[in-house]
C-alpha cells in the first residue's frame, strides 16, 4: 500500500515532534538572518558606486565575503561548520545546532535580496532626499526601509522557502525536523507512508508561506 | 544672490571624458525667477545640480548666502542644501509616505522641535493648496498635485533658492500654467529665488526675469526675458524663440508680394497705440497684413507683425520712418517695389 493511514496516525508524535523541531530551526535561524542579513544588505546597497556612502573597499570586502558562503553548497557548508557549531553550542547533532549552519546560509541570501529590493528604488527619490538636506540615517530608514518594505518582505518569504528546503537537508546530519523523519523512515526504511506525509507537509508549508508573503508584500505597499 | 563661477562639469566615461558644463559662470540676483533653456544634453541639468552639489563641479565655485558651497563636505553641505529647495520633473516623492510625512521628513532633516513641525506641515499644504490631502499617498494624487508636493516639501526649511529641474515638463499644459503661477506666487510672497531649468519656451516667458540660453555646455546668450524675445542674436536662441512665436510663411504667399514685405517690432506700451493705424491714415500707403501677434511677457506686451507695404515709393519710405519715430522697430525682409 502506498499509504498506509493507520501506519500515519501512528506516526503522528513524530511527524509532530519533527514539525517542531523544523519551526525551531526556521525560527531560530530566520530570526539571526533578519537580525544580520538586513543591515548588511543596507550596508552593500549605500555603499555601492554611485550611492551617499560610497565606500569601494568595505563594499568590495562584505560583497565577496557574501559570494564566497553564497557559492558554497548548503551541504558542505553544514559539514565544514561543524567546529563552529561545535564552539557556539556545544553539539553538533539536534535543531539548535543546525540554526548555526542555517543562518551562515541564510545571511548572504537575505542581505542579497535586501540590496537588490533597495536597488529598485527609484534613484531620483534618494536623491530629492539629499536635496532637502536629510541625514544618511534619515535615508535609510525613511527612504530605503520604506520605500523597500515591499520588496524586503518578498525577500523574508524567499528566505524562508529557502530555510525549509535547508532545514530539510540539515536532517541528513541528525540536525531533526521533517527532512530527518523523511531520510530515517522515508529512505532508510522504505516507509512510503512518512515519504508522502512529509512531502505534502513541506509543500503544504511552502505555500502558505508564499501566500503570506504575497499578501502582506501587497497588502503594505502604498503604490 | 547666488554667484556661479567658472563652472566645469567633466564626466568621465568609458569612451573618455565628456564636458557636460563648459566653464559657466552667472550671477543670480536675490528674488530673481531665472531661466536655463536648452535641448537635452545642453548641460542645463548639471549646471543645476551643481547649484546644490549633487553633483560636483569639476571646477569653479558655487555661492549661495556668501558661502562657497564647493568648500563644504558632508555635514556642512548637508545644513547648506536645507536653504536650497529643489522640484524635480518626476516629484520623487517618497512613495511609502503620506503627503503630510513627505513634508515631515524634510522638516526633520532641518531638526525642527517635533510640537512645531504638524503646525509647520498644514501652513505649507495651506500655501500649495493641498490641505486637503495631508493623509494620503501620492500614488493617489494627479501629477500637478504631486508636484504641489514637491514645493511644499522644498520651501519646508524656508530656502532662499528654489532650483526646479524641469518641473513642469511632466504635466499637462493647464497644470502646468496652474504650477507656474504657484511659483511666481511663492517669488514674490516669500522673495525666494528661483532658478529654472526648461526646454519649453513658454514656461520661460511665463514667469522669467531673466534667462540663458545654453549649447554643448556652453551659455550662448544671456539677458532679460523681454529682450531676448524681442530680439534673440544666436541661431539656436532665434529657433526657441520661434517655438512660441513663429513667422514661417507659405512659399505661395511670398511669392505674391508686389510691395515692400517689412517685420515691424513694436517694444511695449507702443505695441498697443496703434500706431500701424496712424501711419495708414497719415500716408497715401496700403498696409497688408500677413502674421502677427502680441506676445505679453509678464505682463508687457511685445508686438510682431509681418506686413506688406504697397504705394509710392516716396510714401513707403515715409511711411517706415514715421512708424520708427513711434517707437517702432523696422527691419525691411523683402522689396518688391
Amino acid at each position: 500500500m502506498l499509504f498506509d493511514f493507520e501506519h500515519f496516525i501512528s506516526m503522528l508524535p513524530d511527524v509532530w515532534k519533527a514539525f517542531g523541531e523544523t519551526l525551531l530551526m526556521i525560527g531560530i535561524s530566520l530570526s539571526i538572518s533578519l537580525l544580520i542579513g538586513l543591515p548588511l544588505g543596507i550596508i552593500l546597497f549605500v555603499t555601492s558606486k554611485g550611492l551617499f556612502l560610497r565606500n569601494r573597499f568595505l563594499n568590495g570586502v562584505l560583497g565577496f565575503i557574501v559570494n564566497l558562503v553564497r557559492s558554497i553548497p548548503y551541504i558542505i557548508l553544514l559539514v565544514a561548520l561543524f567546529p563552529l557549531t561545535k564552539i557556539l553550542v556545544g553539539d553538533t547533532i539536534g535543531p539548535v545546532a543546525a540554526s548555526v549552519s542555517l543562518s551562515v546560509a541564510a545571511i548572504p541570501f537575505f542581505a542579497r535580496l535586501v540590496e537588490t529590493s533597495m536597488r529598485e528604488i527609484d534613484k531620483g527619490v534618494i536623491e530629492a532626499s539629499i536635496a532637502v538636506g536629510a541625514t544618511p540615517w534619515m535615508i535609510v530608514k525613511d527612504v530605503l526601509l520604506p520605500e523597500a518594505k515591499s520588496g524586503i518582505i518578498q525577500g523574508v518569504t524567499m528566505t524562508i522557502i529557502s530555510l525549509v528546503a535547508y532545514s530539510a537537508m540539515a536532517g541528513i546530519i541528525g540536525g531533526g525536523g521533517i527532512g530527518d523523519l523523511a531520510i530515517r523512515f522515508g529512505y532508510y526504511r522504505y516507509d512510503n507512508t512518512i515519504m508522502i506525509a512529509t512531502v505534502v507537509i513541506l509543500i503544504i508549508i511552502v505555500q502558505i508561506i508564499q501566500f503570506a508573503g504575497d499578501a502582506l508584500s501587497k497588502a503594505i505597499d502604498k503604490r | 544672490m547666488l554667484e556661479i563661477q567658472n563652472i566645469t562639469k567633466i564626466y568621465k566615461t568609458k569612451k573618455g571624458e565628456v564636458t557636460g558644463v563648459d566653464n559657466v559662470s552667472l550671477t543670480i540676483d536675490k528674488g530673481e525667477v531665472f531661466g536655463i533653456v536648452g535641448y537635452s544634453g545642453a548641460g542645463k541639468s548639471s549646471l543645476l545640480r551643481c547649484i546644490n552639489l549633487l553633483e560636483r563641479p569639476t571646477s569653479g565655485s558655487v555661492i549661495v548666502n556668501g558661502q562657497d558651497l564647493t568648500k563644504l563636505k558632508g555635514e556642512q553641505l548637508r545644513k547648506a542644501r536645507l536653504k536650497i529647495g529643489m522640484i524635480f520633473q518626476h516629484f520623487y516623492l517618497i512613495s511609502q509616505k503620506t503627503v503630510g510625512e513627505n513634508i515631515e521628513f524634510a522638516l526633520k532633516a532641518a531638526a525642527t522641535p517635533p510640537k512645531h513641525i504638524n503646525a509647520r506641515v498644514r501652513e505649507l499644504l495651506e500655501m500649495v493648496g493641498l490641505s486637503e490631502k495631508i493623509d494620503v499617498y501620492p500614488a493617489q494624487l494627479s501629477g500637478g498635485q504631486k508636484q504641489r508636493v514637491g514645493i511644499a516639501r522644498a520651501l519646508a526649511n524656508t530656502p532662499s533658492v528654489l532650483l526646479c529641474d524641469e518641473a513642469t515638463s511632466a504635466l499637462d499644459p493647464k497644470t502646468t500654467v496652474s504650477i507656474l503661477r504657484l511659483l511666481k506666487k511663492i517669488n514674490r510672497e516669500l522673495n525666494i529665488t528661483i532658478v529654472l531649468i526648461t526646454h519649453e519656451m513658454d514656461v520661460v516667458k511665463e514667469i522669467c526675469d531673466r534667462m540663458v540660453v545654453m549649447q554643448d555646455g556652453k551659455v550662448i546668450e544671456e539677458g532679460a526675458v523681454y529682450d531676448i524675445f524681442a530680439n534673440p542674436v544666436e541661431p539656436l536662441t532665434q529657433e526657441f524663440i520661434s517655438s512660441v512665436v513663429s513667422f514661417e510663411l507659405p512659399p505661395t504667399i511670398l511669392e505674391g508680394v508686389t510691395g515692400k514685405m517689412v517685420k515691424v517690432l513694436f517694444k511695449g506700451d507702443v505695441a498697443g497705440e496703434g500706431v500701424i493705424s496712424d501711419m495708414i491714415q497719415n500716408f497715401e500707403v496700403c498696409g497688408n497684413f500677413l502674421h502677427g501677434t502680441i506676445e505679453y511677457i509678464q505682463e508687457k506686451p511685445l508686438g510682431i507683425f509681418l506686413m506688406e507695404l504697397q504705394g509710392q515709393p516716396d510714401n513707403v519710405e515715409r511711411a517706415v520712418s514715421y512708424m520708427e519715430g513711434r517707437g517702432a522697430f523696422v527691419e525691411v525682409i523683402d522689396d518688391a517695389i
